[in-house]
């Protein structure tokens, strides 16, 4: 494949995905500054590797090594910057910018008990829930963004349903 | 079926309502492509200057691949592109030289070449 070719294919991939990566991103670090950030860097640590990417790929979509790349970049900045996400998924704003008003109306309360038990999640837990209804992804996209095998990938979205189910339980009994 | 007490109705359509896909805002797809080209650009521009300047002075010719790569590893993405390409080549062209002026020339070649394919996207 030539530059122009490898070009294209980059363009073509980041133009469909562009809105994965930054849904994964803004659920991740919680703000659309620190999420923009993220997103760059991703698709540009994405276009630095991409011909090998592509050649090791065999065909297969290339939307988890993405999101693969965007996970080990938040990771590494929290790590490093010993510092962890400010904004939590239930705040006001993050309810503004991810749903109508129509869908606010509707059941906001409910909404945020979700938000609020998934953001307990331990964070493995809460990254496959994010791959798995704000991205879509199946379980074997799924385990290829995160590393793992299917069948354990399998188990972690079912044991992280069950939890917040657990979770939001509890909450209602006490709120 | 009897719901359990306390049972969730149908978490996963609560968490699939719960966490929808957020857009990105307008801009950030151009500004994402302008840094591409600008990185690349910035790239061309460290790489032309330390062309004309390694070909005055014969000390320099030695150190091309090193500085290349200094270069474009400084500038990051478009510019990894040209110098990843470029030391490849000169691996090779360094195996099938005979004249170490000649492979010198090739290299500067190369690295000029590989960064005008990355501009003329």
């Amino acid at each position: 494949m030539d530059k122009a070719e490898l070009d294209r294919a980059f363009s073509e991939l980041y133009r469909a995905h562009l809105r994965d990566v930054y849904s994964y991103a803004y659920y991740r670090v919680g703000d659309h500054h620190d999420a923009e950030d993220l997103t760059e860097q991703t698709f540009l640590q994405a276009y630095r590797h991409f011909e090998r990417a592509l050649a090791e790929s065999d065909g297969r979509p290339l939307r988890p090594w993405l999101i693969r790349i965007a996970h080990n970049l938040a990771a590494n900045h929290y790590r490093d910057r010993s510092r962890r996400p400010q904004t939590h998924l239930d705040d006001a704003d993050v309810l503004r910018t991810t749903h109508t008003t129509e869908d606010l109306a509707e059941g906001r309360d409910e909404l945020r008990r979700i938000l609020a038990g998934v953001t307990e999640l331990p964070d493995d837990r809460r990254e496959a829930l994010v791959m798995r209804f704000a991205l879509g992804m199946d379980n074997r996209e799924i385990a290829r963004a995160m590393g793992r095998s299917d069948g354990a990938t399998k188990v972690l979205i079912h044991r992280a349903i069950k939890q917040l189910e657990e979770i939001v339980r509890t909450q209602g009994a006490t709120a | 079926m009897t719901e359990q007490p306390g049972h969730l109705p149908d978490i996963e359509a609560l968490l699939r309502r719960a966490l929808q896909p957020v857009e990105p805002p307008a801009d950030l797809g151009a500004r994402l492509e302008s840094r591409l080209s600008t990185i690349t650009d910035m790239a061309a521009e460290e790489l032309e200057g330390w062309e004309l300047s390694a070909m005055r002075d014969p000390r320099e010719w030695p150190t091309i691949p090193r500085a290349a790569a200094a270069a474009a590893i400084g500038t990051a993405a478009g510019a990894g592109l040209v110098v990843l390409r470029v030391r490849a080549g000169h691996r090779k062209r360094r195996r099938n030289a005979g004249d170490p002026l000649e492979l010198v020339e090739d290299t500067l070649r190369a690295a000029v070449d590989e960064t005008r394919k990355l501009l003329d996207r």
